[in-house]
């Protein structure tokens, strides 16, 4: 252990520790704002500063281990000074319009600034305005609101290994931005919307729809249904600070009534139904001997990254529909039918953990009709969050409300399509038994369940072993590809997601997102499996119904047009 | 003039080739390499400990202890850099050390990377010097040729790579960590420390960096003992010093000078007194990122501690000097537009804080400042100077502060707000 003084108090820590968690166990937050604790030391925000006896300059407690017998200051008035003057330079070169900004109330600089008192900045604005670059459907970038803390880029180029963003120019010039100032829509950005999780302030955020849902609400003319993915029941009571973890299901269904959706469904369903349709697929590539590993294409943000970097493997890719959209296209058509309506008639919406569903739903090949968008506006847990406030709606307190029929009727193994991993394990569910025939005993397949980046199990499937992979990431899903491409992935199926944890750490969750908090979203979604009563997705009676009523058989004729697609070389 | 001046390191500049390893040799040059290997490692960095050698790029720190410090940090394989990435306006002299007598530089770091054990060598030259780097390419691949560099280093199984390494162009570069990360590929930016360089240094391993002038004087300690090279200079301050003389002088150059000298007689009896017969306005010491001096002051030696105990530093040697037809604030203006343009943007204080300085001197130069904005000018100096990532933004406000100081006049505030500020 190493011993060191804060503040005048004595405290032991573990060696390696930084003084910023040195000073977190004896009870003082220093404020940061380049500081992510899952990502490499930065150091350059330089408000996290500190005395410490024998050095000349002021220190960055955030990259700065304690060494034995160190004397440290974290509230001198030489530090509150260089605190306050850093905060105060930002703001000098910052569009300082809190009240009407997206980060309003979630924003790292606004929160330091109050809480060191600053009303204004004493030097001179000096912000170029620059032009925002809203050319993506899923994220804009506001180079306006950005402090260069350089956070984004390290989630970018580690996480993801794409580099979509970095630093350019110098001085107070300096940005962050594509190479050569191109657009987010000319470059090859996945649309994961990562770098928005963790900008701590408004420089990178989700392109807002919420407009575009309470006109379709307060048109009478419409039939307004909304589907929720199965991450953002774990995480949309972080908005209205509910513990992370908390599931609310119920209060979610009812929330969403009272907005004013006609129908409220649950992706869960979808998420059923492409089990099905993607066992049936591995099944037939396993028996005709198609193209092996098959992977899943859940995961828009994955899509993305296979159509612009990795076309050559694109035969790979399962060719079903994601849930969202399998569900958008089900919307519009079969249950259009049953409502006796038109497919223009219905407006059709989704919550989604995600940024890259907003790309997603605006493909071309997603208008079953030809005509018509099958989801027409996808909204994040984050815009979710904002109308509901919009509405004065306090989901603390609601009472829990069940899903409309007939999308209304889900399993445990829908559920975990929210956790990666989960997919995989409830493709194993149902695959299992539909190849043996057996009951399966132990349905918690263990091994794919977890945070690492790359998970590997076998299935015993009478007598046949496959190799199945599981990877989140993007980087991740790089190292799988070159697998691929090298022979050596000797896996029958692989599941892949863009986001770290999978859709629970997506890109349109909460903010705050850590991977200590993924965990308790994670925990969260196996409960929610445990707690129904339904847990194989081939045992759900509506998919069943669905079958015997309208698409007669998996990978039909019918799914083929409605639930399955096809992908593109997209290498820019 | 004879105890002003002396020739140690420029022994040889003009009398030999540098582009000529024999003429080096013949002089006696590489020789203190092979007394070196005669040695221990140990009793090579002892020599260079009593030498009292201390590092010449601007920091002053004891090259010995450096050297140590380098050989007893575990990790493999380990690195000499040599910064020659000489970028500080004011500051020509490394580029003479290289161009005249480039072998002396390369020895030592030769021997420093006997004593180190580094396997691995990079001179880190200033893009703009073409003429350096195109001899101490050629020099390196002479003492390649003679086994000075390479493998099996006169056959005593020492190996020792050294690779000409150019920047870009940008200022920051020169800092040692934007130098090292420059060298890994990364773009010139700097990082947090610690860790030191001597700890994690280049692709993180031990690595003993120091300027061009540093590296030069270590075959001369090993030469003639460090015990002897200590009787060189001033308590502080061992050895000789290059000088970078410019600006409104009859006689700007490069001059080789025993420590103590004044910069009085710098001026004077070096540099053959200001031009045109002007007087001295200011003088600015180390260069853009030095402080300024009044003419009340030039009785100053030049002295490692009796500059620190003036709350000064001579830096890497340069010698500004500024005549009376100039003004104190338009100089000072240059020297901050320089660090303005060179930032590169890492760090809050030194990103924004340089356009916030140029404002507010600009209110002084316009006559306009209050004393509201004589206090913020204090306290972002103080924040920039303190807070920094690096030297750059650290160094930034030097000049400027120094003024304060030493030209108060010249910071008048506007009699309406005049306040306790001042």
């Amino acid at each position: 252990m190493v011993n060191v003084r804060i503040n005048n108090k004595e405290v032991s820590v573990e060696p390696g520790t930084t003084i910023l968690e040195a000073a977190k166990r004896i009870g003082i937050d220093i404020p940061t704002l380049c500081y992510h604790p899952d990502q490499d030391r930065k150091a350059n925000c330089r408000v996290c500063v500190v005395e410490i006896e024998g050095f000349k300059t002021l220190q960055a407690s955030c990259s700065t281990i304690v060494c034995e017998g160190m004397n440290i200051k974290t509230n001198t008035p030489r530090v509150r000074n260089a605190r306050e003057v850093v905060i105060e330079l930002m703001m000098a070169n910052h569009d300082v319009s809190c009240t009407t900004c997206p980060s309003n109330h979630h924003c790292g600089l606004q929160q330091i600034a109050a809480d060191l008192g600053i009303r204004e900045s004493r030097f001179e604005n000096v912000l170029g305005t620059q032009e925002i670059d809203d050319s993506s459907p899923s994220v804009i970038r506001n180079p306006n609101k950005c402090i260069k803390c350089g956070r984004c880029i390290q989630m970018c180029a580690e996480v993801q290994g794409l580099r979509i963003i970095d630093y350019t120019n110098r001085s107070s010039r300096a940005e962050i931005k594509p190479a050569y100032g191109k657009y987010l829509s000319d470059v090859a950005c996945v649309s994961c919307g990562q770098c928005s999780v963790v900008c701590p302030v408004a420089a990178i955020t989700e392109k807002e729809d919420i407009e575009r849902v309470w006109e379709a609400i307060n048109d009478p003319s419409k039939t307004v249904v909304v589907q929720t993915a199965p991450a953002v029941r774990v995480s949309i009571g972080e908005e209205f600070g509910m513990e992370p973890g908390s599931i609310v299901t119920g209060k979610l269904v009812a929330a969403l009534r009272l907005l004013g959706f006609d129908k409220v469904f649950d992706t869960d369903f979808t998420a059923d139904l492409t089990i099905i349709e993607e066992g049936n697929e591995l099944l037939k590539r396993l028996k005709e001997g198609g193209v092996l590993p098959m992977i899943t294409s859940c995961s828009p943000g994955w899509i993305n990254f296979v159509e612009q970097y990795y076309p050559e493997l694109l035969p790979h890719v399962s060719s079903c529909k994601s849930p969202q959209q399998m569900f958008g296209a089900l919307a519009k058509t079969y249950y259009a039918e049953k409502m006796g309506k038109k497919p223009e008639d219905i407006f059709s919406v989704s919550i989604m953990p995600c940024t890259a569903k907003k790309f997603e739903a605006k493909r071309e090949e997603m208008k079953s009709d030809g005509e018509h968008y099958d989801v027409d506006v996808v909204l994040t847990t984050r815009e979710l969050g904002k109308m509901l406030k919009q509405s004065g709606v306090n989901f603390r307190e609601l009472a829990e409300e069940e899903y409309d029929d007939p999308f209304g009727i889900t399993t445990g193994a829908a559920v975990i399509f929210g956790a990666s991993g989960g997919v995989m394990e409830a493709a194993l569910r149902t695959v299992y038994e539909l190849v043996t025939g057996k009951m399966l005993r132990k349905l918690d397949f263990t091994d794919v369940r977890g945070m690492e980046g790359i998970k590997e199990s076998e299935v015993d499937l009478d007598g046949t072993i496959i190799k199945v992979a599981v990877v989140n990431t993007l980087s991740k899903a790089r190292d799988m590809m070159e697998l691929i491409k090298s022979g050596k992935a000797d896996y029958a199926f692989i599941e892949v997601m863009c986001c770290p944890t999978g859709c629970i750490g997506g890109g349109g969750q909460p903010y705050g997102g850590t991977r200590e908090l993924f965990r308790k979203r994670m925990d969260a979604i196996y409960r929610a499996d445990e707690e129904l009563p339904l847990r194989k997705s081939h045992k759900n009676p509506a998919v069943a119904k669905l079958y015997d009523e309208f698409l007669l058989e998996p990978l039909g004729e019918k799914s083929h047009h409605l639930l399955h697609t096809k992908y593109f070389n997209r290498k820019k | 003039m004879s105890e002003l001046t002396t020739v140690f390191l420029t022994r040889r500049f003009d009398r030999i080739n540098p582009e000529s390893i024999d003429d080096y040799i013949a002089d006696g040059g590489y020789e203190a390499l092979r007394k070196a290997l005669t040695l221990s490692k140990s009793a090579v960095i002892d020599e260079v400990k009593a030498s009292g050698l201390k590092g010449r790029g601007g920091a002053g720190y004891p090259t010995g202890l450096k050297m140590q410090a380098v050989a007893q940090a575990s990790g493999y394989p380990k690195y000499i850099i040599c910064n020659a990435d000489e970028g500080e306006p004011g500051n020509f002299k490394d580029r003479y050390m290289m161009e005249k007598d480039p072998h002396q530089f390369i020895e030592g770091m030769v021997i420093s990377a006997y004593a180190t054990g580094a396997e691995k060598g990079y001179v880190f030259i200033r893009g703009e010097y073409d003429n350096a780097i195109a001899i101490v390419e050629k020099a390196l691949s002479q003492a390649r040729m003679k086994g000075f560099v390479g493998q099996n280093i006169l056959d005593r199984g020492f190996d020792f790579e050294i690779e000409v390494f150019t920047g870009a162009g940008s200022y920051v570069c020169g800092e040692e960590y934007s130098l090292m990360v420059c060298i890994e590929g990364r773009p010139g930016r700097s990082t947090y420390k610690p860790p030191y360089p001597t700890h994690e240094g280049l692709f993180n391993k031990p690595t003993q960096i120091n300027n061009v002038e540093t590296f030069a004087n270590i075959p001369h300690i090993l030469s003639m003992g460090g015990a002897e090279f200590a009787k060189m200079g001033t308590d502080s301050s061992k050895g000789t010093k290059l000088i970078s003389l410019s600006g409104n002088i009859n006689k700007p150059g490069m001059y080789e000078v025993n420590f103590g000298i004044t910069i009085r007689d710098i001026i004077e009896k070096l540099g053959g007194g200001v031009r045109d017969g002007r007087k001295v306005k200011l003088v600015q010491l180390g260069g853009a990122s030095g402080p300024v001096i009044n003419p009340s002051m030039l009785d100053l030696r030049l002295d490692y501690k009796e500059m620190q105990d003036a709350g000064l530093s001579f830096g890497s040697g340069a010698v500004i000097v500024v005549d009376d037809t100039h003004e104190v604030l338009d100089i000072l203006k240059r020297g901050i537009e320089f660090f303005h343009h060179e930032s590169c943007g890492k760090c809050t204080p030194c990103r924004e804080g340089n356009i916030q300085m140029l404002i507010l001197l600009q209110k002084f130069i316009d006559k306009t400042a209050t004393a509201e904005d004589y206090k913020l000018l204090d306290i972002l100096m103080e924040v920039m100077g303190g807070a920094s990532i690096c030297g750059l933004g650290q160094a930034a406000p030097t000049a400027l502060k120094s003024a304060l100081k030493n030209f108060s006049g010249e910071f008048e505030v506007s009699k309406v707000n005049m306040g306790e500020a001042v």
